[in-house]
């Protein structure tokens, strides 16, 4: 591990984009909750990646402790936003988000 | 570990697009699993193998064993899959994903117009993490607590209600609790 790492910054911060990129195409083509959730997820990990590139680069742990946080925020995303997808399919029998836009109010 | 590095990156690129173009949930699952693991690598490579093992453990392990069982309490079947296959047409697509490339190509060109830093070779570890983080980020952890108490809260109330009937409902309250729980 004491070896040189040695990536170029902006490369990852490129890999960090495009995986944030495919996130946001998932989130923006899929209609089944259960793909948009997964894609938010990938969402996340992609700003994690930034975070640690930014950790690494600046050699303080702040960013791995962002990456902790955004860790607590994607559990508590996914509990609740599992259980409205369960909920929604109790009532509608579908995990198609634009079916689910008939409910108003 | 420059070539860790890259090799993780792009099997995490390469399966996050499996991610979002698989017709089958459970098949897009194990993909966004893999994804997350070699986001554990790229982490290990990049001198962190504090947020790598928790990635493992809380990403790869809890959150996704989450979504393992909400897909299963789903139980949807091939003819999700066939009505996946409907919506996802080469219309669909098209928009989207040219906006997205060009995004990236736009994003790429600034960044490699930008000033080459080389990542230095050190390993922060989980020592100084642990001390940055209850040190000087002590109200954030208790806020992330709070946040994940509010997460259980709220998961424990929006689970679809207990029915009163003698066969065992798919009870699903119990299930992102225990998620959130082990989380803390």
């Amino acid at each position: 591990m004491s070896e040189a790492a040695q990536v170029p910054a902006a490369t990852l911060l490129g890999i960090a984009l495009a995986l944030f990129l495919i996130g946001l195409l998932g989130v923006m083509v899929r209609r089944n909750l259960l793909f948009v959730l997964m894609s938010l997820e990938i969402m996340l990990s992609s700003a994690a990646l930034a975070f640690v590139a930014a950790a690494a680069r600046w050699r303080q742990p702040d960013g791995q402790v962002m990456v902790l946080l955004i860790l607590v925020a994607a559990a508590a995303e996914v509990g609740v936003g599992l259980s409205i997808v369960l909920r929604l399919y109790h009532r509608f029998e579908t995990v198609d988000g634009d079916e689910i836009s008939r409910m108003r109010g | 570990m420059i070539v860790v590095c890259y090799l993780a990156s792009a099997v995490a690129i390469v399966s996050a697009l499996m991610v979002i173009t698989q017709r089958s949930a459970m098949h897009a699952l194990l993909n966004l699993i893999l994804m997350l693991l070699a986001l554990a690598l790229v982490f290990l490579a990049l001198g962190a193998p504090f947020v790598a093992m928790f990635q493992v453990a809380i990403y790869a392990g809890a959150v996704m064993v989450l979504f393992v069982f909400v897909v299963m309490m789903l139980n949807l079947g091939p003819l999700a899959e066939r009505q996946e296959s409907r919506w996802l047409g080469a219309g669909v697509w098209a928009i989207p994903a040219t906006l997205t490339v060009a995004l990236l190509v736009a994003a790429c060109y600034a960044l490699a117009s930008a000033a080459g830093t080389r990542i230095p070779a050190t390993v922060v570890g989980p020592k100084q993490v642990g001390l940055s983080l209850y040190r000087d980020y002590l109200i954030a952890v208790e806020l992330a607590s709070l946040l994940l108490v509010a997460g259980l809260v709220g998961a424990f109330h929006l689970a679809p209600p207990r029915r009163p009937s003698a066969e065992a409902p798919p009870s699903t309250d119990g299930q992102p609790a225990a998620g959130e729980a082990g989380d803390e």
